[in-house]
């Protein structure tokens, strides 16, 4: 498909706008002839899933929030009118809570695809940053979600995660007080949290944007690693990729919709539909799945501020990833030694989701220790003793040739990014 | 491939682990009965003459301690629930009373519920509900179905199987009953259901596994009236989910065959 690259306006409207407010022409060079790798696999389709998941979190929840009553007195029962008494409130309300858990699902996914190529290194660091900023930003407001329900569940589980603040030494109480809007979870606290459950996803959605604009900055990865050389390696994001992660998307629906209208509390806990009672304590309090690998970590350390600063610390850690792995070399696919570790840090994030369901004891608490040191030695240890140490395999020359680069220079293949933004003129290499 | 085998050697271990605290646990609470319901499986739907019995069953006998607040009359009759006739929906909502707004002198004002208004609730406060019955609070059944791991079996199997005879190993307080299926096996609900408690109006034999079948199927119906909707609903997204995705699979194929 050769078509002219260069956006031109067609008509006297489009010209007079080009020359005012070019909408049309942003359009067009970001989503429709944005030169992309043309090598991407179905990883690759999880951004854009991604962000339809924000999407409709956010105008199911608007929705929502039309007919959801935030007073500890009437909570509850505002969810069971939706349910039972709005037209498709319950349509609404599944896709809502199931919805975020496929979110999580796709965000891990997202990120694990990350690590596992590389997308996070030079010169993609904002990128991958402001990833982790949307991720804090998601665990925060899903939280916050969850406790609206004013169920068993929400109640204690909010009681359980605010009181992690007071650990704070000196300040922590008076965070707490404030946060809460009291001495415990009550009434304020569930103002203050649907007050912010509803701002926060309008913050991811600015980040989401300035997260999109530093793609289309450096463009993307790929499942080598090797940087875009010239207009042979990409393809134009229309039709190619819009058509491709559509197709990916419709996969996802398919599995949304089997929780949405065949399972949709296989994800949650019954205690939650339990109203939320301040004098019964629930036998076992768990967070939702998505969080219980920081619920793990959390209860592996017999100290508690320990415990809390390792929880936090587990996020914040993914901040200095860019700066802890320094190999060149990004994608696993050539880093033969990097990619078994890769895989067992793989396999510890989802003991650790096992492990933060089960009662932290025995011999659950001690695969959540080796679990948790393993985590936090992958970044802190690994990362930096592999970049110095380990010897990537061969490489191919390039994205579109696969020749076998045996004199690896590993410097020419990665460091192609001016030659990127030098060659203005893109053009996708397939036809049509 | 030795990565593979390494995770599968480690869930397995996980799995192992789990399996042996499942046993050490037992003796605490039986596992559910499945006595199997029609509304299970993706194409499933409420029986309705059996709702219509375990409405009967809760009306007669539930009633008497345990609230059902999320639903009115209203939702007897609606599509996917029992399906009583408005007429019938009437009569039954004309059986209770409701204190409703005032005179001209300012005096409450009791009528008789229409279709519209809740279930009557059996005590006026929680406080009344537990005076009544020794302490322990009788929990609201409209949910109690979602409210609880397997809720309908788990209802099933906790109505029909109280048992008289004690196991000797354990020790049951006096205002208490012994139920296996219970967790902790001491209930405060003393068995509420016998046989021929109910007379119903179909003819059918209320046998306590009768009466207990049926009062579940009710409260998996209250528990989600929504649910036949739901599921064929689903049908047709599903259904037209997967056209698309052979379309857009071939598009996809068709798209990429020139790329290399």
């Amino acid at each position: 498909m050769n078509h002219d690259h260069e956006y031109t306006p067609s008509n006297g409207l489009t010209k007079w706008l080009d020359k005012r407010l070019p909408l049309i022409r942003f359009a067009d060079e970001n989503m429709l002839s944005f030169p992309t790798p043309k090598n991407l696999n179905y990883f690759w389709t999880f951004g854009f899933i991604l962000t339809l998941c924000l999407v409709t979190q956010i105008i199911t929840g608007i929705i929502l929030a039309m007919h959801y009553t935030p007073h500890v007195l009437l909570a509850f029962d505002s969810i069971e009118h939706i349910m039972r008494d709005v037209n498709y409130g319950w349509l609404i309300r599944y896709i809502h809570a199931n919805g975020a858990s496929m979110f999580f699902l796709a965000v891990f996914i997202h990120m694990f695809r990350g690590l596992y190529y590389g997308s996070y290194k030079e010169p993609r660091e904002i990128l991958w940053i402001l990833g982790v900023v949307i991720f804090l930003l998601m665990i925060i407001t899903a939280f916050m979600g969850y406790v609206l329900v004013w169920g068993q569940m929400s109640f204690w589980g909010a009681t359980v995660i605010t009181n992690l603040v007071a650990t704070i030494p000196i300040v922590g109480e008076s965070i707490l007080t404030l946060l809460l809007g009291g001495f415990s979870v009550d009434n304020p606290t569930l103002n203050r949290f649907f007050s912010l459950h509803y701002l926060l996803p309008f913050v991811i959605f600015g980040v989401v944007i300035l997260h999109i604009w530093a793609l289309h900055v450096t463009g993307n990865n790929n499942p080598t690693g090797i940087s875009v050389k010239d207009s042979n390696d990409t393809i134009s994001f229309h039709p190619y990729y819009t058509v491709k992660d559509l197709f990916a998307y419709v996969v996802f629906l398919l599995m949304f919709s089997y929780f949405i209208f065949y399972n949709p509390n296989i994800l949650g806990h019954p205690d939650n539909y339990i109203e939320a009672d301040p004098m019964v304590t629930p036998a076992h309090i768990v967070p939702e799945w998505y969080l219980l690998p920081f619920y793990a970590i959390l209860r592996a350390v017999p100290d508690k501020l320990m415990g809390v600063l390792l929880m936090f610390g587990s996020i914040a850690v993914l901040f200095f990833v860019p700066w802890l792995d320094t190999m060149k070399v990004r994608s696993a696919r050539y880093r033969p030694t990097y990619k078994i570790f890769y895989f067992i840090f793989l396999v510890c994030c989802l003991l650790l989701g096992y492990l933060g369901g089960q009662a932290p004891e025995g011999i659950y608490l001690f695969l959540s220790r080796v679990c948790t040191i393993y985590y936090f030695a992958f970044f802190i240890a690994i990362m930096p003793i592999l970049s110095k140490y380990e010897k990537p395999s061969a490489m191919p020359i390039g994205i579109s040739n696969s020749a076998i680069d045996y004199n690896l220079d590993v410097d020419d293949n990665l460091e192609a990014d001016d030659n990127l933004e030098a060659d203005d003129n893109l053009v996708p290499s397939g036809n049509i | 491939m030795k990565l593979s085998k390494i995770i599968l050697i480690l869930f397995s271990f996980v799995f192992i682990s789990n399996t042996n605290s499942l046993l050490a646990a037992g003796g605490e609470a039986y596992k559910n009965l499945k006595p199997g319901f029609s509304f299970e499986g993706p194409f499933g739907k409420f029986d309705r003459e059996s709702l219509k019995r375990g409405y009967q069953v809760y009306s007669e006998v539930c009633a008497s301690c345990h609230g059902m607040k999320q639903l009115s009359f209203r939702n007897l009759s609606q599509p996917g629930g029992p399906e009583f006739s408005i007429e019938r929906v009437k009569e039954i909502a004309a059986e209770y009373f409701i204190m409703d707004g005032a005179d001209e002198y300012g005096d409450p004002v009791e009528r008789a519920r229409i279709p519209s208004d809740r279930f009557q609730p059996p005590f006026d406060n929680k406080d009344a509900a537990k005076a009544a019955n020794n302490g322990a609070y009788p929990p609201d059944l409209s949910l109690i179905a979602k409210a609880r791991s397997d809720g309908t079996n788990y209802i099933y199997s906790l109505l029909a199987g109280y048992e008289e005879d004690i196991p000797e190993n354990i020790s049951i307080d006096d205002a208490l009953s012994y139920n296996p299926w219970f967790p902790g096996n001491a209930i405060a609900m003393a068995q509420p259901l016998y046989d021929e408690m109910v007379e119903y109006t179909d003819g059918t034999e209320a046998t306590i596994s009768q009466m207990s079948y049926d009062v579940a199927n009710f409260l998996a119906w209250s528990a989600e009236p929504t649910m036949e909707e739901r599921k064929s609903l689903g049908l047709i997204v599903m259904g037209f989910l997967s056209i698309f995705l052979i379309l857009m699979f071939f598009s996809v194929r068709r798209l990429f065959e020139d790329v290399h």
